[in-house]
Parts: C-alpha cells; sequence; structure tokens
C-alpha cells in the first residue's frame, strides 16, 4: 500500500467535513445577522460585516469550525511527544553532562504541558483522545498507528534507535541523544508543515497559535542542540 | 496576616520619624502600608477561580478602573475562547487602542475611573500587536485566517490572494470611525512589529516586523521563498522585514529593506539525517505537494519575537528566538547586529527593555510562548523569567534572572510577558505582564538583585481546568498602569506609596507626559527639573543610605525654605553646590549627583 490512495482519501474526507463546517457557518452567519446589528449599537464604520465575533463565537460554543487534519495533527503530536517524554526520561540516569541535563528537563516540562494542550482540546470536541501513558515501549508502535498502520510519526525515533540511545551512557548518550532528539524536533516541525499544508486546517486560533508555539521553540531548541554537539 | 504588617509599619514609622520634619511625615497617607516585607504568606497563592468574580490580591497598588471587553469580543458562554484574546496595548492622546483576535477595541480613558468604548472595529487576524503614530494606527496579522476584508470566514486555501499577513494601516483621525488605507504583505506575516521613528527623517516612519510563522509560498506572494539564503538569495529566512511609511502618503507604505542581522552568528553545523527520515520526509512532501522546509538549524534563528527600538541611543534590543541582540539603528532603515547574548537557562528570548540611561538591558523569556503554565512550584524561577544584563561598550553581561515569585496553579498560562518602565527618576522600576500570574512591579536599579515591590494577581479562570486568560500587556502610560487582560478588559491601576515607592517619586513619574506611546520603540524620559523629582531623589537617598539621615533631613527643610522664597535663584545654586561638594564623600555620589543637577536646572528658569 503507498501513501498515494490514503491521501487522496484523506484529503477528500477533509473536504467533505470543510464544507459541512462552511455551509453550517453560512447557516450560522445568515441567522445571527439580523439579531447583532441591533443587538450592538456601536460607533463604527463597520456597518457591513455581518455577525460579530462574540455572536460566532456563540453559535459554535466557542468550537471554532476545525479539520480532520487539525484532529489528525493533535494525536499524532501526542505520540510524538510522549516518545520524547521516553528520551528525556534517561537524561538523570544515563550519565548526561549538565547542559544535557537541563534541556532534557526542559524539554520534558514543555512536551507535558503541551500533551495536556492537546488532550484537553481533542476531549472538549469528543474526538479519539490518545493516551501517552499507553506507550512505554521503547520506541514501538504509536498510537496513531491506529490510523496509518505500518506508519510512524516523522522524526520519530524507530525501534532500533531507542534501544542504542538506552545503550549509551556519558558522553555516547550525549551525542545520540542530541542526534535524536534534532531529528525527533525536525519531525516536529514537518507535521506543522503538513498541517499547514492542507486545505482548511489551522483555522482554529488555538491550533495555529500551538502549532507555531511549536515552530517557534523546537526551532530554537534545534539551534541550541546544534550547537551543543560542536565539540567544545 | 495584615494586622500583623500594619503593627510593623507603625513601629518603622515611628522610629523613623525622630527628629524628622514636617516635609517628611506630611506625605504618608492613612492607608500607606511601610512594611518593608511583603504580605507573607503570599496572598496570591490561592486565589479563588472565576472569570468575573475572581479572588484578588493587591500589593502597593490601588484598582482605578476594570472594564469588561466590548460586546463584540466577548462570548459570555464560553471563557477564553482564543478568537477573543485581547493583546497588546498602544497609546495616542487619551485613547487606549487594544488588540484582539478578532481586531481590535479604541478606549477613551480620560476618565480613568471609567473608560469608554470608542470602537471595536472587526477585523480577525491574531496577534493584532498595535502602533499608533498620529492618525495612523498599525496591527499585526499572522494568522492563515486573516483576510484582507476583515471579513470573518477565514482562509481556507492553502494559497490564497485574499489572505492578509503582514501590517495592516488605518487612518484613526476619526478614531469611531477607524479607515483601512493599505496592507503590506510580509512572507511570514507579522507576530510583532516595531514602530521606528528617525530624528533625521521626520517625514517617515519605519516598521520593523517579526514573524516567527511559516513562510508562506510563492504562488500566495511573490518572492517568498523558505530556501537556505545561500540556495536562494532572496529567501525569507534569516532576516527581519523594515517597512517605509511616507508620512504624506501612507497608503504607499513598502518594504525598503530585509536586513539579515542573523548572518555570521554561527557556522552551519553539519548534521545528517537518518536515511528512513529523509526518505519519509520526501514522501510526505509529495503527498502534500509542497517542497519540504528548509531547517538547517545550528546557525541561529530564522527571526526576532519582538524588537525594541531605544532611537534616542541608537539602538534596538532584539529577542530573537534562542539569541538577544544588539541593534545598532543608527540608520534605521538598515538595523545591524553588534552584540549578541544567549543562556542555557532560556528557551525563548520574547522582548527586551532598556533601562532609560541604557547601561543596562532586560530580555525576557516566553518559555511555551504563553500559553503553558511556568510559574508552578515545580518550575525553576530562572527559567520562563526575565534575565538582567549590564550594557557597556556595546557589551552584555549577565547579572541575574527576575521571576513574579508567586507560585501558580497548574490551570493558569503564566510567564514572562510585555512590561514597561515606570519613569521613576534615579531608579530603574518596571511594570511587566505575567499572564494569569498578574503584574509584578520590581525594581531593578541593582542589576544583580532585582526586587519586587508592589503587584496585583487573580486566581485562576476556571479551577478545573486551564483556561486561557491573565495579562499580556501592563504599561505606565501618563501617571496609570495599563493592563490587557486576555479575557477580562482592560484594567487601570495607581501605584501606592509605599516602603519602596514614595509619594514624591510617584509624583515624579506623573511629570512624564507623552503624546503617544508604543512600548516597542522606547522613549528617552525626561522629568522637568521641579521640587517634586528633588524630594523623589531625596526620598532615594534616605532609603538607600546614600547620605547621612540628618543630612537628608536638613536638606528636605532647605527645599520647603526655598519654595517658600520669592526668587529661588541663589538659593538652589547654593544647596546645588554644597551637595555636589559633599557627593564624593557619600555612598551614593550617583543620586547625590543627580539631586545637585536637579537643583542646578531649577536655578536656570528662575531669572
Amino acid at each position: 500500500m503507498t501513501q498515494a490512495p490514503r491521501a487522496i482519501r484523506s484529503a477528500l474526507s477533509s473536504a467533505r467535513m470543510l464544507v459541512n463546517r462552511l455551509s453550517s457557518f453560512a447557516v450560522v452567519a445568515a441567522s445571527l445577522a439580523a439579531a447583532c446589528s441591533s443587538a450592538l449599537p456601536q460607533a463604527s464604520a463597520q456597518s457591513d460585516v455581518g455577525p460579530t465575533p462574540a455572536a460566532i463565537a456563540k453559535a459554535d460554543s466557542g468550537r471554532p469550525p476545525y479539520t480532520k487534519a487539525d484532529v489528525k495533527f493533535l494525536q499524532g503530536m501526542i505520540s510524538h511527544h510522549a516518545q520524547a517524554i521516553v528520551m528525556t526520561a534517561m537524561a538523570p540516569t544515563h550519565g548526561a553532562r549538565a547542559d544535557v541535563r537541563i534541556l532534557a528537563e526542559r524539554i520534558d516540562v514543555a512536551q507535558r504541558d503541551e500533551i495536556a494542550f492537546m488532550q484537553r482540546w481533542l476531549r472538549e470536541r469528543r474526538e479519539v483522545v490518545p493516551d501517552p501513558a499507553a506507550k512505554h515501549d521503547m520506541g514501538g508502535q504509536p498510537m496513531s498507528d491506529m490510523d496509518m498502520p505500518g506508519m510512524r510519526m516523522p522524526g520519530m525515533l524507530t525501534p532500533q534507535q531507542m534501544t542504542e540511545l538506552s545503550a549509551a551512557r556519558g558522553a555516547e548518550f550525549d551525542r545520540l541523544f542530541l542526534t535524536s532528539m534534532i531529528q525527533h524536533h525536525k519531525g516536529a516541525l514537518a507535521m506543522v508543515d503538513e498541517l499547514f499544508a492542507s486545505p482548511g486546517a489551522g483555522q482554529d486560533g488555538a491550533i495555529f497559535r500551538f502549532a507555531s508555539d511549536v515552530t517557534a521553540d523546537q526551532t530554537t531548541e534545534i539551534d541550541r542542540m546544534m550547537s551543543m554537539l560542536k565539540p567544545r | 496576616m495584615r494586622f500583623a504588617s500594619s503593627a510593623l509599619l507603625l513601629v518603622v514609622a515611628l522610629s523613623g520619624g525622630t527628629g524628622c520634619s514636617s516635609a517628611l511625615l506630611r506625605s504618608p497617607s492613612d492607608s500607606t502600608d511601610l512594611s518593608e516585607f511583603p504580605p507573607n504568606p503570599d496572598p496570591r497563592v490561592g486565589l479563588r477561580a472565576g472569570w468575573w468574580d475572581a479572588g484578588e490580591a493587591i500589593w502597593n497598588l490601588r484598582v482605578v478602573s476594570k472594564t469588561r471587553p466590548s460586546e463584540k469580543f466577548t462570548n459570555p458562554s464560553t471563557p477564553g475562547d482564543s478568537r477573543l484574546t485581547n493583546s497588546d496595548l498602544a497609546f495616542l492622546g487619551n485613547y487606549v487602542f487594544q488588540g484582539n483576535y478578532s481586531g481590535y477595541q479604541v478606549w477613551d480613558i480620560s476618565n480613568p475611573a471609567k473608560p469608554t468604548l470608542r470602537t471595536a472595529y472587526v477585523c480577525p487576524g491574531s496577534q493584532s500587536d498595535v502602533s499608533v503614530y498620529r492618525n495612523l494606527l498599525f496591527v499585526s496579522a499572522e494568522a492563515t485566517n486573516a483576510r484582507t476584508d476583515c471579513g470573518m470566514q477565514g482562509v481556507t486555501d492553502t494559497v490564497s490572494k485574499e489572505r492578509a499577513r503582514g501590517i495592516r494601516i488605518f487612518d484613526i483621525t476619526d478614531v469611531g470611525r477607524p479607515r483601512p488605507l493599505a496592507t503590506v504583505q510580509t512572507c511570514r506575516g507579522s507576530h510583532t512589529h516595531t514602530l521606528v521613528t528617525d530624528p533625521r527623517d521626520p517625514a517617515n516612519i519605519y516598521v520593523y516586523v517579526s514573524g516567527s510563522a511559516a513562510v508562506r509560498s510563492a504562488g500566495e506572494l511573490e518572492g517568498c521563498s523558505a530556501l537556505l539564503p545561500e540556495q536562494d538569495p532572496n529567501s525569507a529566512l534569516f532576516r527581519i522585514e523594515v517597512i517605509k511609511v511616507p508620512l504624506a502618503s501612507p497608503e504607499r507604505a513598502a518594504i525598503v529593506s530585509s536586513p539579515r542581522i542573523f548572518n555570521d552568528l554561527a557556522a552551519p553545523a553539519k548534521h545528517g539525517e537518518s536515511a528512513a527520515d529523509s526518505a519519509l520526509a520526501a514522501e510526505r512532501a509529495r503527498a502534500s505537494g509542497r517542497p519540504p522546509r528548509q531547517t538547517f538549524p545550528g546557525r541561529g534563528p530564522t527571526q526576532c519575537h519582538d524588537i525594541t527600538a531605544y532611537p534616542a541611543i541608537g539602538l534596538a534590543g532584539g529577542a530573537c528566538a534562542g539569541y538577544g541582540f544588539l541593534l545598532d539603528i543608527r540608520d534605521v532603515a538598515h538595523p545591524k547586529r553588534i552584540g549578541a547574548v544567549a543562556d542555557s537557562n532560556f528557551s525563548f528570548w520574547h522582548s527586551a527593555t532598556f533601562n532609560n540611561d541604557g547601561s543596562k538591558i532586560l530580555f525576557s523569556d516566553e518559555w511555551g510562548g504563553g500559553t503553558q503554565p511556568r510559574c508552578r512550584v515545580t518550575d525553576k524561577m530562572q527559567w520562563g523569567a526575565d534575565a538582567i544584563f549590564t550594557l557597556s561598550d556595546n557589551t552584555m553581561q549577565f547579572k541575574s534572572y527576575y521571576k513574579m515569585p508567586a507560585a501558580q496553579t497548574s490551570n493558569e498560562n503564566c510567564v514572562a510577558h510585555n512590561g514597561t518602565l515606570i519613569p521613576i527618576p534615579g531608579r530603574d522600576v518596571m511594570v511587566q505582564s505575567w499572564y494569569q500570574g498578574g503584574i509584578s512591579v520590581f525594581d531593578w536599579t541593582d542589576a544583580a538583585n532585582p526586587k519586587e515591590i508592589a503587584y496585583f494577581d487573580r486566581g485562576p479562570m476556571d479551577s478545573t481546568k486551564h483556561v486561557d486568560g491573565g495579562y499580556w500587556s501592563s504599561y505606565w502610560y501618563n501617571g496609570y498602569i495599563v493592563g490587557s487582560e486576555m479575557s477580562r478588559g482592560l484594567d487601570l491601576f495607581e501605584l501606592k506609596p509605599s516602603a519602596f515607592i514614595t509619594r514624591n517619586e510617584i509624583e515624579a513619574a506623573k511629570l512624564v507626559k507623552f503624546e503617544y506611546f508604543n512600548a516597542q520603540e522606547q522613549p528617552k524620559l525626561v522629568w522637568q527639573p521641579s521640587f517634586v523629582v528633588a524630594r523623589a531623589y531625596l526620598d532615594q537617598l534616605r532609603r538607600d543610605d546614600g547620605l547621612p539621615r540628618a543630612r537628608t533631613f536638613a536638606v528636605a527643610r532647605e527645599l520647603e525654605a526655598i519654595e517658600a522664597m520669592g526668587n529661588k535663584r541663589a538659593a538652589l545654586i547654593r544647596l546645588s553646590t554644597a551637595l555636589d561638594a559633599e557627593a564624593l564623600q557619600n555612598a551614593d555620589i550617583r543620586r547625590i549627583r543627580l539631586l545637585a543637577a536637579t537643583l542646578r536646572n531649577m536655578a536656570k528658569v528662575e531669572r
């Protein structure tokens, strides 16, 4: 099985979902237009913008339209982050040098918080919420495999890479940890790219902000890890 | 606890008052808390949760007003809706411009106790970072849902000419009816921007655009390239954009330069991806129909988050991902990097603030982007904090970290965010937002020992789950601290006299008035030479034992006497000369000289 049919299937389903969302938006817009112009008599040159942001937010109960790509991005990213936490947990016990341990601790805190955000977002929308704790084996099958059999999220370490990292100590661990985490972070950036390449995705401000924060933080961290790899 | 500390202050006030003149005692009001110790335990810990009825803790500040956001930007049924987030602030006359992810609001604060809404302009496209200059309003648009027509329907096509990412310019001649003038589109959109005036070029103003989001395709905006600079000299990476705005025809605003301030920061490191990973990326790229992102880091950041320009000293501080930059902006259209610092405790360099004389620079680390809880009891005090550097000969030297000290819950987004100097002469005092960690006022005159001296905090938006809220920005403007609360609106505060700030210092701070204020373009603070400024310095000399106490009381009595004179000139010069002469024999030479100079300058206007 190649990627193409799956990609087409997914694109079609995204498009369908989007059409549904857009038509519901139109209905909302039409039904609200009358009510708000009188409800909000505020001085403004904007008389023709239609429903206010508040009216739209109220109509969709604070849940802006989203696509299947948004959901898959978050579900995949939970599995992706979960592996990073397994990796960072090794630093204190594998003889990592001080700055690597600090970095690992920060990645650990950051990615745990982000997992909490992603789970919250999915839960509030009654989407499937992957449980990162369900995958404690060393780089085994990530949760997203339920959706995409045989495929790991970009940048994730293979079971063999995880075994090598787990076996390494001291300077060798530092080198492997940094190179592996760079690979891992680059995968996250690729996932963000993929999200924004998908029609209608990232229109929910919470997703846009989260994805942009992932890009900003992880690009910065990759840069830092690259400099940490340099001979000192 | 309050009782205990008041009792303590009474003792301090009485003992301090022995032998002191009436001039000293006349300032403290009945409700003044003169304790040198913050309330303990910290009342910010354990506050009741709530959107509109959260518990509050306040110290050395007074709430002047709390105003809910415009109805257009409030959805009462869903707290913390990210579409309705209030963001940054800009000031013009009596107006406050408050960004919102769905547009912006203009408030009239002529009566600070009751701000009134002039307009709520709908125009989605976060973050809506705002700046003002005369009749022009500048608004950052970054998100992919931002439309050129300000419509609410978003932009679902991945490539679209309807998308607006960059700087929107409005004519605000009538603030009640802003008129869109132009949108200057940029490759990465505008996350924040910095308005920069050029003292030598009054016909134009400049806007530095910082945008850290993904580069859009050349199909959407011609010339945009995410390739590396060596592969494509027009790469939108590793550069900022400078927009020139002709004041006579602002609709002709355009990008005039794209300075590569990141060049040569670090040599590109060699790192090969695993073969499997490259293959996977290529496959995904084919499936998505766009080239894979070119990420070859190890050569520094590709963008800045925020740049704070200080034209009076020709410098800007750039908070640029993993680095803090010092930029030479004497040629405003062509900023050049002249210094850079990194810090292993810093995750994401977010913003910069100079002290007034340019001898220090403070950078903040917005670890987690502002939506994460980074002030829990388990979070380190040096992470998500401010880093304070001294600045001399364009070299930055690290001195200390500062972080709002009260532990917050895991339901409160909290990290260092936007703030400004409070113009107290002789000291470096800053007010800063910490999202749901509230507002913290601190003194960083001693760069190695920053100290909190006032605060305000609310409980979390929700006690059961994380709901975004808190202060995005809190800036001093013409006598007030104005706070933009992401979910709760606009709050105004006043400083209350305390053991850390006297009434004279507050009155001196209120002397500094601006016609307009954009936090990212730091104005030079200048104080009208006056008795209140002199007394502010004198209060500082007494507080810090910079001059023997008896001498401070004698000088205070002398100032009283001079104030009552007809022609004050000779007496002012006499006291000024005496102080200059004794400066070197005392602990605080700098402030004694500042006091003497103030008196001398007062004498100049006495004819």
